[in-house]
């Protein structure tokens, strides 16, 4: 049986969709076998961060609603056998999903694959509710904002209020230089406040930028800082140690930074 | 200089520090489901009880809702002038 964990934020523009892009490409790469699903129904965009857009004949409306199986929604992905999507619905009424039946759908994909990772929208209203209903675990994406870690807040209350406790922080788009002078919170602060164990820290990185222009995660760019700490957050997903580093170090500080993402160079 | 400049805390804190302010202070009304507001409306309604028995300084009061890891706690400061029928003295009036 597989496990089924949902990626949210409560606020928009965080990260969540290059988030699950780059877990799930994360894992599939190391040969597990995992399928993605866009709730995000009205605001597509995990096809294009995949470079999918072109291959999506049915969405997650059809299939809940009986329109066409399955199999025939599921995009095999490009670059591994082992890895599909589940689009969103882009002009289809949002209304169309109810939790009840994401939850019989986890049940369904999590027979088939190792790793079901749902793409949850920004907000706490009907999207939120069909993105958890199905899930197991989930992953609270944020940023070293205020607005981003309020928002985080919230939805880690909301996430326990739905039975899925004890959800795990990625930090996204940390900058070590603002950091180090003060103009950033960092990740100690983060956890300090919103009181969850961590899963994983992402440096602020214009490879995601190109990589999204191409439609290529960044997890396959060998030389990308963000991609190697996604690689490292898809290994932890698997239950592996991977150390984080402690950023507060007085020797080197750059080289630091380096190794906490585990780059060498 | 530097280090006395921070001795002295003459250095404006930066930006960090007034973000994770800030934001502990929210948290603290977001987490009690208690706004500005009805923490307002509990502090008039709290000194309206209280003048019955004592003469305080509305003005100089603080409501306040502090927060640690565990438990939130309402703190009010409310300066007391005198008791009600007594002058400053104690002897009654």
């Amino acid at each position: 049986m597989g496990e089924v964990i949902v990626v949210t934020s409560g606020k928009g523009g965080v990260g969540k969709t290059t988030t699950t892009a780059n877990i799930s490409t994360g894992l599939a790469s190391m040969g597990k076998k995992v399928v993605m699903i866009d709730t995000d129904i009205g605001l597509r965009n995990l096809d294009v961060v995949m470079g999918l857009e072109n291959r999506i004949v049915y969405d997650l409306v059809d299939v809940a609603r009986g329109d066409c199986r399955l199999r025939q929604a599921l995009i095999k992905d490009k670059r591994f056998e082992n890895l599909c999507l589940l689009p969103a619905a882009q002009t289809k009424d949002k209304t169309a999903v109810q939790p009840e039946q994401m939850r019989e759908l986890c049940e369904k994909l999590k027979k088939e694959f190792e790793y079901v990772i749902i793409d949850c929208p920004a907000g706490i209203e009907m999207g939120f509710k069909n993105a958890t209903a199905g899930a197991e675990r989930a992953l609270v994406v944020t940023t070293p904002e205020i607005s981003a870690v309020r928002d985080a807040d919230r939805i880690i209350g909301l996430l326990e209020a739905a039975e899925l406790p004890n959800p795990l922080l990625i930090v996204n788009r940390i900058r070590p230089t603002m950091v180090k002078k003060g103009d950033m919170m960092d990740i100690d602060d983060m956890i300090d406040i919103l009181a969850i164990d961590l899963l994983g820290v992402v440096p602020e990185d214009e490879s995601i930028v190109v990589s999204t222009n191409k439609g290529e995660p960044a997890v396959l760019d060998m030389k990308s800082m963000a991609g190697q700490a996604y690689r490292n957050i898809s290994r932890r997903i698997t239950g592996e140690d991977v150390p984080l580093i402690s950023m507060e170090s007085e020797d080197g500080f750059l080289s630091k930074i380096k190794k906490f993402f585990g780059i060498q160079r | 200089m530097d280090f006395l400049e921070r001795l002295f805390g003459r250095r404006k804190p930066t930006s960090k520090i007034i973000a994770k302010e800030r934001l502990r202070l929210v948290l603290v009304h977001d987490r009690a489901s208690i706004s500005p507001q009805v923490l307002d409306s509990l502090k008039e309604d709290m000194l309206d009880v209280i003048s019955n028995y004592m003469e305080i300084d509305r003005r100089g009061t603080e409501v306040t809702l502090n927060s640690d890891k565990e438990s939130v706690a309402l703190i009010a400061n409310i300066p007391v002038i005198g008791v009600v029928g007594r002058n400053k003295r104690g002897v009654r009036i």
